[in-house]
């Protein structure tokens, strides 16, 4: 837990609240502006979640559903770093992942696409980072899947990232890609994300990751909301 | 990877499946979950209750909201992981979130209040606010970032105290946009 300001919030990285193309968020997002609050102690705390918040097999999404097998699909390696915008490691951060089954289908109740569920993948898990702020996590590569945004829409591979830093500032949710998916171009949530910035999304195949013999690794590093070094006036006032 | 000056990450939204995810137990999925409505309990301090709904654009309840409390406790500190709380609105029948929860503490010159964190399908990026108590009016009206909205819309920000046979209890509803639009703030 921190007390110096947190950064702002980059808005050339962040999408905006509304983005049409993306339907979803004509009737949900904010129309005022959003009013600036110089941080106090409720914004640069937050809650710490340590390694004993991650059971044995959080981490490992091809153990954690299993019920009579092994769940199908690509067996993947997901890792990388959880830094600050200095290049900092942010150490102990929570990380919960959540995402659809190689077919393309989430286990989620409301998910009615007319593809298999897995009965030994579940698809979601957690993990916290080590020292240098790194992590890791196995599971299967998603699958596409199709959504009611407009015809013929289909979302790209995708893991669903949720990231606790060192406040409550820096809390960030997030979704992590696949290299070379030709959905991306054509999808409204990725594409809402402003350009030069949305790159950051996607993960890298690495060879060096790859485990011989068992799966590919990916790797996807996450940059937080850091320390702001020249704490401002009147920020307790 | 060196130690150079970074940029953030993206924010993408939280969709439409993050309960078994997020929020396992209480939508009775097979994974835990970090936190919950019910916060870690404080003896010494007052139990309240806090619910309330999400309303879209046209006043119609969102039913998969997640939606988080950060507080301090009853004295005003900021601690590990005890003022944090985590629910969707998924799983009530009238479509609430439901805290169980103490009454913060506050710094001197300032009212107490609840920040939350707002997440859902259609917000790509999340968002927050505050939450005051509508029986701390002289507090509230002295709260110096109270002062910075405009005076029109603070009533969006106050929870309105009720008594009920199980004890004292706020309703605080979330509108994200319309006439009642909830102030959020950039921090």
């Amino acid at each position: 837990m921190i007390n110096a300001p947190v950064t702002k919030r980059d808005w050339s990285a962040h999408p905006p609240l509304l983005y049409p193309p993306y339907a979803s968020t004509v009737l949900r997002a904010p129309t005022k502006p959003l009013i600036p609050l110089a941080h106090g102690l409720a914004e640069t705390t937050g809650p710490v979640f340590g390694h004993e918040s991650v059971a044995k097999l959080d981490g490992d999404l091809t153990k954690n559903g299993r019920r009579n097998g092994e769940p199908l699909g690509e067996r993947i390696v997901v890792t990388g770093r959880v830094l600050d915008e200095d290049g900092r490691p942010v150490r102990g951060a929570l990380i919960e992942v959540w995402q659809a089954n190689a077919a393309g289908r989430y286990v989620h109740k409301v998910d009615q696409h007319d593809a298999p569920l897995d009965p030994n993948f579940l698809g979601a898990g957690r993990c916290v980072t080590d020292e240098n702020g790194a992590y890791k996590f196995y599971t299967i590569k998603p699958g596409a899947y199709p959504w009611g945004n407009h015809y013929n829409a289909w979302r790209p591979n995708h893991i669903h990232f949720s990231l606790f830093g060192a406040s409550i500032a820096a809390r960030l949710v997030t979704q992590m890609y696949f290299p070379g998916d030709p959905l991306l171009g054509l999808d409204p949530i990725y594409q809402g994300t402003p350009e030069g910035a949305r790159e950051r999304l996607i993960s890298q195949f690495s060879i060096d990751v790859t485990e011989p013999s068992f799966c590919l690794g990916y790797v996807f590093d996450i940059v937080l909301r850091g320390r702001n070094e020249t704490p401002f006036e009147g920020a307790r006032s | 990877m060196s130690e150079a000056s970074r940029k953030q990450t993206p924010s993408q939204t939280v969709g439409p499946y993050f309960a078994y995810g997020l929020t396992a137990q209480q939508y009775h999925y097979p994974l835990g979950q970090i936190a919950d409505g019910a916060m870690a309990p404080e003896t010494a301090a007052e139990r309240i209750r806090i619910t309330g709904r999400v309303f879209d654009g046209k006043g119609q309840i969102v039913p998969d909201a997640l939606i988080e409390f950060w507080q301090a406790d009853a004295a005003g500190r900021y601690g590990a992981r005890a003022g944090f709380g985590r629910q969707g609105t998924g799983t009530d029948a009238e479509g609430r979130f439901v805290f169980d929860t103490i009454k913060p503490g506050a710094a001197v010159g300032a009212a107490p209040f609840v920040t939350l964190v707002v997440f859902m399908r259609g917000l790509l990026s999340h968002v927050y606010t505050r939450l005051y108590f509508s029986d701390g009016e002289a507090a509230n009206a002295a709260d110096p970032v109270l002062a910075t909205v405009p005076a029109e819309r603070r009533a969006t920000l106050i929870a309105k105290r009720e008594s009920t046979a199980n004890g004292v209890a706020y309703r605080f509803d979330i509108h994200m946009q319309g006439e009642n639009e909830t102030v959020f703030f950039d921090l």
